[in-house]
């Protein structure tokens, strides 16, 4: 093994150091903010180091074998053996540059974000550790070290969108995101449990070379363990019916909405799928649910998105949407275009997050200047912000290009090679038409929202106030330079798989031939023909210029009116903007409901009145007669039941032995 | 370690040792001056605890035979001796005791306020009593030390405990006596059932052991006693509502050890005795069936009727039930990891309901009330505080990389095995742990701090950190390194599940009912 593979534990512990150096200093130090700062970026910017160095030691490697580094043995029990290991292989070596390398950004970028923020040593803490348990969670090389990261990624999500919790609101958020998870992870658990049942072990690479012969392609067993770890997946990357928890987690700050809830955590369903291909591919009606499950939530939340007012809600309805399309892709076999729409979204929509939170920064100290309680979020009060803002203005144009699609942008390949894996399964069966169908009417919505986005936010007629708008700047150098970084990957992202017309195409695809192969023998043949691509690219190009043009022409920004004056919505416009009231139908199905049976029934009537009451006592009442007793016993006289005791033994004794 | 342990002969007397500490510690805090008890019994605790901690190295985990042991005669005639043991099974219950008690003194420092002596004398002697049940290998001296055990406890809750107290320790009394009371009667009908067979009246656990099958028709009855006992003391649904009144009335230490140690002599009883003495009745389908759906049904129900309450220290006493039903499932499913997930969850419930018993008491010193709607928003007052309750609760919803992990997905992933169905809806548990749980968090530690009382709230102080510290470091040695507790139990956790199936004819696998009629009850012959 290259002794810089062998070293990759280094970059899963530096964050873990990072995590309690700042978490020492959030207690003992809170106001040593540029302590904090240098080691909570200087960790990641280690570990990115120490990860290229892995992964440059796996590219030059001699065999594409996977590597394993083993740290110790974590739960030997019997055949159950589990190892704290980690896997380096051409998958993970994609995830671990993401999280390092986007994390290193993003925790550069909070530096001057959260410049203000009392709490600035514990915030670092958290995201420190959240790079820590991302970095479990792609390297793990068996199904529990990737929970420890699983729930771990989880948990930090938890905090951070909690992490102003003296907003209720915002704790709340957090708390849904974690239940929501976990609904999800009973998933994971049964499906390790049935994998262990049927293959004796746990290990990546044991389980999936014995796959192929313990499994029945197609059987109940393999449906039902791929179904489970899909429910794992729909839990964390936020699709139907589980995503309501991800527009809420935008409560965080936005910084952790770019890494946690855009880049990496919520993409870890789609690594989980590319991670198990050789089970999916031996699945093959799991693997269509996946697509349509994929395919409808990106439709679905496209909707939505299209009529949101808070700049970052609209985000996080569109990264809903973008991770159905990576669903769509892991889901009918295309599990490079799905790691690689994973790469090139990290990138434009880390920016967009990022560009979103500069914005809001700005807005937030214009209104803090005039003491205003307006919503800095909101881009009805925003419009006109190009011309204060024009390096944001013009990286976030660069990313909303990439993710509407346009030809030549990263968004537009990785889109693009999905929906065509979509389109010729479609010969097989005809429901992969619908799922192409659906992927190619949410890119046309996806086109329109982002420029509406734009359009309000940085074009028009400013809608601040006149006195904020004085107050309206550029942000810092350490916020607007790493999303010019994140630009260059937005626009030349596309590079990493090109499609298969173009010169020096599919470099990606082959990179992740060692971790795909697998599959391949379950995966039905399809044929991609040249004339076929070039007409799908053209259809492509076709919805992504109808979108922002359509938008282009359609929303009139001056005829907005500032959040505090605008008119009610009515019709489809308000079920649109109220999310379909799916959070009403869940509160009113599930949690109301959950908690009267608890209270009402369960407490009330099951533990207080049939067990205590009736159970024990039969007609009488049970806490009558103890409440009578105690009173006996208060006098003192504790020696009457030692006496009764010592009968009661010689009564047994005399009767049974005798 | 293991040299100097040797040269000091530690083997040989380590039990007696560990017996009789707290005794004669009990008898210099009640003859010194009462405002030295508390450092009398800190100081036998700590003592008590370095002396047993020899266990850790000099146990030998490559055998299933019972170690360390000591052999007194005691009432010949009677077939009575002073045997005890240790072997994997209890090593961890007996390390457990001794860990928890110097943390439960430390935790009654400010809490208690009157009559010190004697509450720590109190303390003293329920360790001994404690130790005894783990490790007696005599079923004489088993049902004597279980019963010792009692009267402290309802001492503690009866004089120290909170307005109700009467109530609650009476009701923890009764309950458990009744089930002792039954046990005792089948403790004796298998001495003079055997006795008559074998020729050979004797109390000893390894004679009844080995010639339990004369029993015969008995086995039914006796397992039931066995059982009940058990199951009340567990507590198992639905003879659990004992519980959350002696933990609410109880002090701090009383509930800490409550929850913490008394609660596994439950689950302990059945690995010891109520299934290795009678396996054909503990895996007749039928009794399967009933047992595992009661295990079941106490980890949903714990959890849902936990999740609504307003009183925190019932919440987590509500939890204990959901938390001890996967340990029966591990038990009554009886594979490896399964029977070893479940030593384990004996062992975190212990670490992480002692603490959040102890945080619980630290709340209630700080504003004299346990209601969790009278807090609100103090992780800002008392970030400390705050920090070590998230990761307590967090260990208890069985997050990875914490203890609770390690139990819960190991009974489930050999639970899974035997009964899949039961398995599935169990996981389900995971689920409401964390909605009962964070739920409270939410409510005490977050949002705006609401009452003007709670601006004021002092952070833990040096004491509470020292109780709260080595729990906190247990968590998450356990969570992250769990292999050298595992080695230590496997190889008896092995011998116990082999014993037992190789007594029972047929694989038992068990479905749920409506898969197979509940008919025949489980006498055998």
């Amino acid at each position: 093994m290259p002794s810089s593979v062998s070293l990759v534990w280094l970059a899963v512990l530096l964050p873990l150091l990072g995590f309690l150096a700042n978490g020492w200093l959030s207690f003992f130090r809170p106001n040593a903010k540029r302590a904090v700062g240098v080691i909570g970026v200087g960790v990641l910017a280690a570990a990115f180091v120490v990860s290229l160095a892995a992964v440059l030691g796996l590219a030059g490697a001699a065999h594409d074998a996977p590597f394993i580094v083993h740290i110790w043995s974590w739960m030997p029990v019997g055949e159950l053996q589990v190892d704290l290991a980690f896997q380096v292989d051409q998958l993970s070596a994609v995830m671990l540059m993401v999280v390092t390398g986007v994390g290193a950004l993003i925790h550069l970028f909070s530096v001057g974000y959260m410049r203000d923020d009392a709490s600035y040593p514990r915030y670092f803490a958290y995201l420190n550790l959240f790079v820590f348990f991302m970095l479990m969670l792609v390297l793990g090389a068996s199904f529990p070290v990737l929970f420890i990261g699983w729930e771990g990624v989880g948990l930090c999500s938890y905090l951070l969108i909690g992490f102003w919790f003296t907003d209720e609101a915002k704790a709340t958020a957090g708390k849904k995101a974690f239940i929501m998870n976990r609904i999800g992870d009973f998933g994971l658990l049964m499906a390790m449990f049935m994998i262990f049942r049927a293959t004796g072990s746990l290990d990546f690479l044991e389980v999936f070379e014995g796959a192929p012969s313990t499994f029945i392609t197609n059987g109940a067993e393999i449906t039902l363990i791929t179904m489970f770890l899909f429910l794992g997946c729909v839990g964390k990357s936020a699709q139907i019916p589980l995503y309501t928890w991800l527009p809420d987690a935008m409560a965080g700050p936005t910084p952790v909405s770019a890494l946690i809830h855009a880049a990496t955590m919520v993409t870890a369903g789609v690594y989980l799928v590319a991670r198990t291909n050789v089970l999916f591919a031996m699945a093959p009606v799991s693997s269509a649910v996946v697509a349509l499950v994929g395919a409808v939530t990106a439709l679905f939340a496209a909707t939505i998105a299209l009529k949101q007012w808070d700049i970052k809600k609209v985000l996080a309805y569109s990264t809903v949407s973008q991770l159905g399309y990576m669903f769509v892709g892991v889901g009918v076999g295309a599990y490079t275009a799905g790691i690689f729409h994973l790469g090139t979204h990290a990138f434009f929509k880390a920016l967009l997050f990022l560009g979103s939170g500069s914005v809001i920064h700005v807005m937030h100290h214009a209104y803090h200047h005039t003491h205003s309680g307006e919503d800095p979020q909101d881009m009805r009060n925003m419009g006109g912000l190009a011309k204060a803002m024009p390096w944001t203005a013009a990286v976030m144009w660069l990313a909303t290009l990439a993710i509407a699609g346009v030809p030549g942008f990263s968004g537009f390949f990785s889109k693009d090679q999905i929906l065509a894996a979509a389109f010729v399964r479609g010969h097989d069966a005809f429901l992969f038409y619908v799922v192409w169908a659906l992927g190619a009417v949410a890119a046309l919505l996806t086109a329109f929202y982002m420029t509406r986005l734009m359009l309000y936010t940085f074009h028009g007629p400013g809608r601040t106030g006149p006195e904020e708008t004085k107050h309206l700047h550029e942000a810092p150098w350490i916020m607007t330079a790493p999303l010019v970084v994140l630009a260059v990957g937005s626009v030349f992202g596309g590079m990493f798989n090109l499609p298969h017309v173009l010169p020096g195409a599919g470099w990606l695809e082959h990179w992740l031939e060692p971790t795909t192969e697998g599959s391949l023998a379950f995966l039905p043949e399809v044929h991609l023909s040249a004339a076929l691509e070039w007409t799908l690219i053209g259809v492509a190009t076709v919805i992504a210029a109808a979108g922002i043009l359509g938008a282009w022409f359609l929303l009139k920004p001056d005829r907005l009116t500032a959040a505090k004056a605008a008119p009610a919505e009515t019709g489809v416009q308000r079920v649109l903007l109220n999310k379909y009231y799916v959070d009403e139908l869940y509160n009113a199905v599930v949690v109301r409901p959950v908690n009267w049976l608890s209270t009402r029934v369960l407490w009330r009537i099951v533990d207080v009145n049939v067990i205590d009451n009736a159970g024990v006592n039969g007609a009488g009442n049970v806490s009558k007669l103890f409440g009578w007793v105690a009173t006996r016993f208060q006098t003192g006289n504790l020696s009457t039941y030692v006496v009764l005791f010592v009968i009661g033994v010689l009564f047994v004794l005399s009767t049974v032995v005798g | 370690m293991n040299g100097f342990l040797t040269s000091i002969g530690y083997s040989s007397w380590v039990l007696d040792a560990i017996m009789i500490i707290p005794l004669v510690g009990a008898l210099i805090v009640m003859a010194g001056p009462s405002g030295l008890a508390k450092k009398i019994a800190l100081w036998a605790a700590l003592v008590e605890f370095v002396v047993s901690l020899g266990l850790w190295w000099s146990f030998d985990p490559g055998t299933p035979l019972m170690q360390f042991e000591v052999y007194h005669q005691w009432i010949p005639a009677w077939g009575i001796a002073y045997h005890l043991g240790i072997d994997g099974i209890s090593l961890f219950m007996v390390l457990l005791t001794t860990f928890t008690m110097p943390l439960a003194v430390l935790g009654s420092w400010n809490y208690i306020k009157d009559r010190q002596a004697p509450f720590y004398a109190l303390l003293l002697v329920l360790t001994t009593g404690m130790l005894g049940v783990f490790v007696a290998l005599d079923m004489f001296v088993f049902y004597v030390f279980w019963e010792i055990m009692l009267i402290p406890m309802y001492f503690i809750i009866g004089v120290w405990g909170g307005t109700k107290r009467l109530y609650a320790a009476l009701k923890f009394f009764v309950y458990t006596f009744l089930g002792s009371l039954l046990m005792l009667v089948a403790i004796l009908v298998m001495y003079y059932v055997v006795g008559r067979e074998t020729g050979e009246y004797s109390f000893s656990y390894g004679h009844l052991l080995e010639n339990t099958q004369y029993v015969g028709e008995w086995a039914f009855w006796l397992f039931g006693a066995f059982f009940l006992a058990f199951a009340i003391k567990v507590p198992m649904f639905p003879f659990h509502t004992w519980l959350p009144d002696a933990h609410v009335e109880a002090p701090t230490p009383g509930s800490v050890i409550l929850a913490g140690i008394l609660l596994k002599m439950g689950t302990y009883g059945f690995l010891r005795f109520a299934v290795p003495f009678f396996p054909q009745v503990a895996l007749d389908p039928t009794i399967v069936t009933v047992v595992v759906i009661l295990a079941v049904v106490g980890i949903i129900y714990g959890a849902l009727v936990a999740m609504v309450q307003p009183d925190f220290k019932k919440l987590v006493a509500y939890s204990s039930v959901s938390h001890l039903g996967f340990v029966v499932l591990g038990i009554w499913a009886l594979t490896l990891q399964s029977i070893q997930g479940a030593i384990v969850i004996m062992i975190n419930h212990g670490i992480s309901t002692g603490a959040l018993f102890f945080l619980a008491g630290m709340m209630y010193e700080r504003r004299h009330t346990r209601e969790i709607a009278d807090f609100g928003g103090i992780a800002r007052v008392v970030p400390a505080f705050a920090a070590i309750l998230t990761l307590v609760a967090l260990s208890s919803i069985g997050l990875p990389g914490t203890n609770g992990f390690i139990g819960e997905f190991l009974v489930l992933i050999g639970s899974f095995r035997e009964y899949p169905v039961a398995t599935a809806i169990a996981t389900t548990g995971v689920i409401f742990a964390a909605m009962y749980l964070l739920v409270a968090l939410q409510r005490i530690l977050f949002g705006k701090v609401d009452k003007p009382e709670n601006e004021k709230m002092p952070d833990l102080s040096v004491r509470e950190l020292f109780v709260l510290g080595p729990l906190v470091a247990c968590i998450v040695w356990i969570g992250l390194y769990p292999a050298p507790i595992l080695r230590r139990v496997e190889v008896s956790a092995q011998a116990l599940v082999t014993q037992i199936r190789d007594q029972v004819p047929g694989e038992t696998q068990v479905e749920l009912p409506g898969q197979r009629p509940l008919g025949e009850l489980g006498v055998d012959e």
